[in-house]
């Protein structure tokens, strides 16, 4: 789960991380409550940020949703220090449609802004903790080079990426810190706030499940603090039973409608942009599904796991989901009944396309248990099913459903 | 011959009272695996289809002689259960259990691995070594005793290629799934060096999925040390960047973990790579022909070679007899 910079900054702030602090707004009417608000902390400079799960959020541009060819503002990340500009800025942003270059042409609407303090800083540093997959162990990543795609460094100048491994048996140690710090060529004063930030801050990843910390960038400010100026927060969906007060911070904006409704029903659906829908069980054989779909000179519109019990209602929910995309032109449903029976999933098959009353062509390979009696099934029903034997037959049957 | 599980192997099935492992504890039993012991903490003296349920896993290997576990215990507490075999001197444990945190795996992982425990898993459908042993839930019935190994990230996919080998008479030593989460105990390269060790598999398919970077690296080790035929393929090239695909682990960042990526190495690597999943089969069959051609045409070269020597020495003979 994706949460946003002012959440995770809340839960950074929990482990005595230094943030750069602000006030989330989703109204224009709380804006001058969260100015006073700052003003009471002596700050009388501001940033109005965007809030949305996308990176490059300074670099974007701000559209009318109504009118793509109208922009409205050039960068969704603003700095000012005085209130009315952060006024027109907040008023500008809130509600419309920021593109950047992870949130592709679509872009995201702007639904919560946050008013930060403006802060004066002298250095920008990158740190991000996450897991090292090829070692099973947690990398603390650092550069001088903050502020910039990550990515980007990694690329070009990767002796600029310092690396640190965590031993899981000792957990993260000073020395490993102070290692660090001096690598990032910190000294005096910045070293003496660096060392206990980043114990924090490793604190804070372990405890909050967390998959992928970032800060980006860490600041060192004119007073030599040290400082989150961006955060960047994933947390491990596995663990979220055992957080229940983060449950409240997901963001249903943030995610796709049809994808929120599968949820509902257990499915796990990911809508894509082709015209094939596909219903499989088992994650694995479902992107194969898709990968012989685009073979066959088809785009998959989505990716579809129902899981291992294929019933009648998980069928019927399947169909609701994958029909609710315009774009869909034909079905291709692949189940292989290890322990499930095939004439079964046949049965809810039948059951569901005459429910939902499917108009489209559906391409159906049963294949397993009672493989052959699920075929004769669905060959005798009323409703024109394309049967397929193999996987390979299955494809080519997609492929002959869309030339008509 | 297979790898990790045959005859001889007893198992301990963590879990053995709850859904999950009730229900598949029959299938194994079913399939001639032979279960020994069951373990659920609380429920110690009963029998469950005759096999004798205890508390501990320490008692299961004291009294029952169980060498081997299967883990089906909820997320929550498998982290634990993998522990509690390894501590008890399992040396074999296959944990299908999904959705265990990271967090709870980190530590897992570097403990196993001190103590010389193979684990297969977790978020896995198991290993099965045809008409040996089955443990985990993979349907039995599609295998078929052979001499191909199968190691695989996925549980219906691995199931498809199955079916494809069997339905062309090729039969498995043993098959593999290795799990689909970012943290498992066993890797495509540890699988695979045990299938290039073992003298009854012939030819290795190896499925992969986008995310991570464990499929380039077993294709290194192929390159360097495997002279069995191998069939790759990694399902996901129509993924999109950054999101999850079903498993934990599907998941491609920053331009890392790309099919694409994934399959220029597993080509350079000297494998079949296939483009279509529905061709795995058909391509072992072609691959395990080919294997076959090498050798003889390598029998015939060092025959003909023989033959010239033969015929070499012959002529001396012959000139010195001359002389």
């Amino acid at each position: 789960m994706k949460l946003h910079e002012y959440q995770a900054k809340e839960i950074l702030k929990g482990f005595g991380v230094p943030v750069q602090d602000g006030i989330a707004i989703t109204k224009m009417k709380d804006f001058d409550k969260a100015i006073k608000a700052l003003n009471s902390k002596g700050v009388f400079q501001y940033v109005v940020k965007s809030q949305i799960h996308a990176g490059g959020r300074g670099k974007g541009k701000v559209f009318d949703p109504k009118n793509r060819e109208n922009l409205i503002l050039e960068g969704g990340v603003k700095f000012t220090t005085s209130v009315e500009k952060a006024k027109d800025y907040a008023q500008k942003i809130l509600g419309n449609l920021l593109v950047t270059h992870q949130t592709g042409d679509e872009g995201k609407i702007v639904k919560t802004l946050f008013i930060a303090e403006g802060l004066d800083y002298k250095k920008e540093l990158y740190l991000g903790i996450l897991l090292d997959r090829s070692v099973s162990k947690n990398v603390i990543m650092a550069s001088t080079e903050g502020g910039v795609e990550i990515e980007k460094v990694a690329e070009e100048t990767p002796e600029k990426i310092i690396k640190e491994w965590i031993d899981p048996a000792v957990g993260f140690q000073s020395f490993q810190a102070r290692k660090l710090a001096f690598a990032l060529g910190l000294e005096g004063e910045v070293f003496k706030y660096f060392v206990p930030f980043i114990m924090n801050l490793y604190k804070a990843y372990e405890n909050s499940d967390s998959s992928l910390l970032e800060i980006n960038p860490l600041v060192i400010t004119n007073d030599n603090k040290v400082i989150a100026l961006d955060a960047k927060v994933t947390i491990d969906d596995n663990a979220l039973y055992r957080k229940k007060s983060y449950e409240a911070l997901r963001d249903l904006n943030e995610e796709d409608p049809l994808e929120i409704e599968a949820s509902k029903f257990n499915l796990n659906y990911i809508k894509l942009d082709g015209n094939v829908g596909c219903m499989v069980n088992g994650a694995g054989l479902a992107m194969g599904t898709m990968d012989i779909i685009k073979l066959a000179g088809g785009e998959p519109a989505n990716f579809l796991d129902v899981g291992g019990g294929a019933n009648k209602e998980t069928v019927a929910n399947g169909f609701k989901i994958i029909l609710s995309d315009p774009n869909v032109k034909a079905i291709l449903i692949n189940i292989f009944g290890g322990i499930v029976r095939c004439d079964r999933v046949a049965q809810g098959v039948i059951d569901a396309a005459n429910e939902i009353k499917v108009q489209i062509p559906i391409v159906v390979r049963l294949e397993g248990t009672n493989a052959k009696e699920a075929g004769i099934l669905l060959e005798k029903s009323d409703l024109h099913f394309e049967v397929a034997q193999t996987l390979k037959d299955a494809a080519e049957k997609v492929t002959a459903v869309l030339k008509k | 011959m297979s790898i990790l599980v045959n005859k001889k192997t007893r198992l301990v099935v963590q879990g053995i009272t709850g859904g999950e492992g009730s229900f598949h504890s029959k299938q194994m039993l079913e399939y001639g695996t032979n279960v020994v012991a069951g373990v659920t903490p609380g429920k110690g003296g009963i029998k469950f289809e005759g096999v004798p349920v205890f508390n501990t896993v320490e008692e299961a290997v004291k009294k029952a002689k169980a060498n081997a576990s299967v883990i089906f215990v909820p997320p929550a507490f498998a982290a634990d259960a993998i522990l509690e075999a390894a501590n008890a001197g399992i040396k074999l444990i296959i944990c299908i259990t999904e959705g265990i945190p990271v967090k709870d795996m980190v530590p897992v992982y570097h403990r196993i691995k001190s103590l010389g425990v193979t684990l297969v898993g977790p978020n896995c459908p198991g290993v099965i070594s045809p008409g040996k042993a089955k443990i985990g839930i993979m349907p039995g019935f599609i295998h078929r005793a052979g001499k191909v190994g199968v190691v695989s990230r996925s549980g219906t996919l691995t199931y498809e290629a199955v079916k494809q080998l069997s339905d062309l008479k090729i039969g498995q030593s043993t098959c593999v799934g290795i799990g689909g989460d970012p943290i498992i105990g066993s890797q495509f390269i540890d699988i695979v060096k045990l299938f290039n060790e073992d003298p009854n598999t012939d030819g290795i398919v190896m499925i992969g999925e986008i995310g991570g970077s464990a499929e380039e690296e077993a294709a290194v080790y192929i390159k360097k040390f495997v002279k069995k035929p191998v069939v790759g393929f990694i399902a996901g090239r129509t993924a999109p960047a950054g999101r999850r695909m079903g498993h934990a682990g599907a998941i491609i960042s920053g331009g890392k973990g790309t099919a694409a990526e994934k399959m220029k190495a597993m080509k350079k690597a000297g494998i079949y790579v296939v483009e279509s999943p529905a061709e795995i089969g058909s391509t072992m069959k072609f691959a395990l022909n080919e294997a076959k051609s090498k050798k003889n045409e390598t029998k015939i070269a060092t025959k003909t070679k023989v033959k010239a020597k033969t015929s070499k020495l012959k002529q001396v003979a012959v000139k010195s007899r001359k002389k």
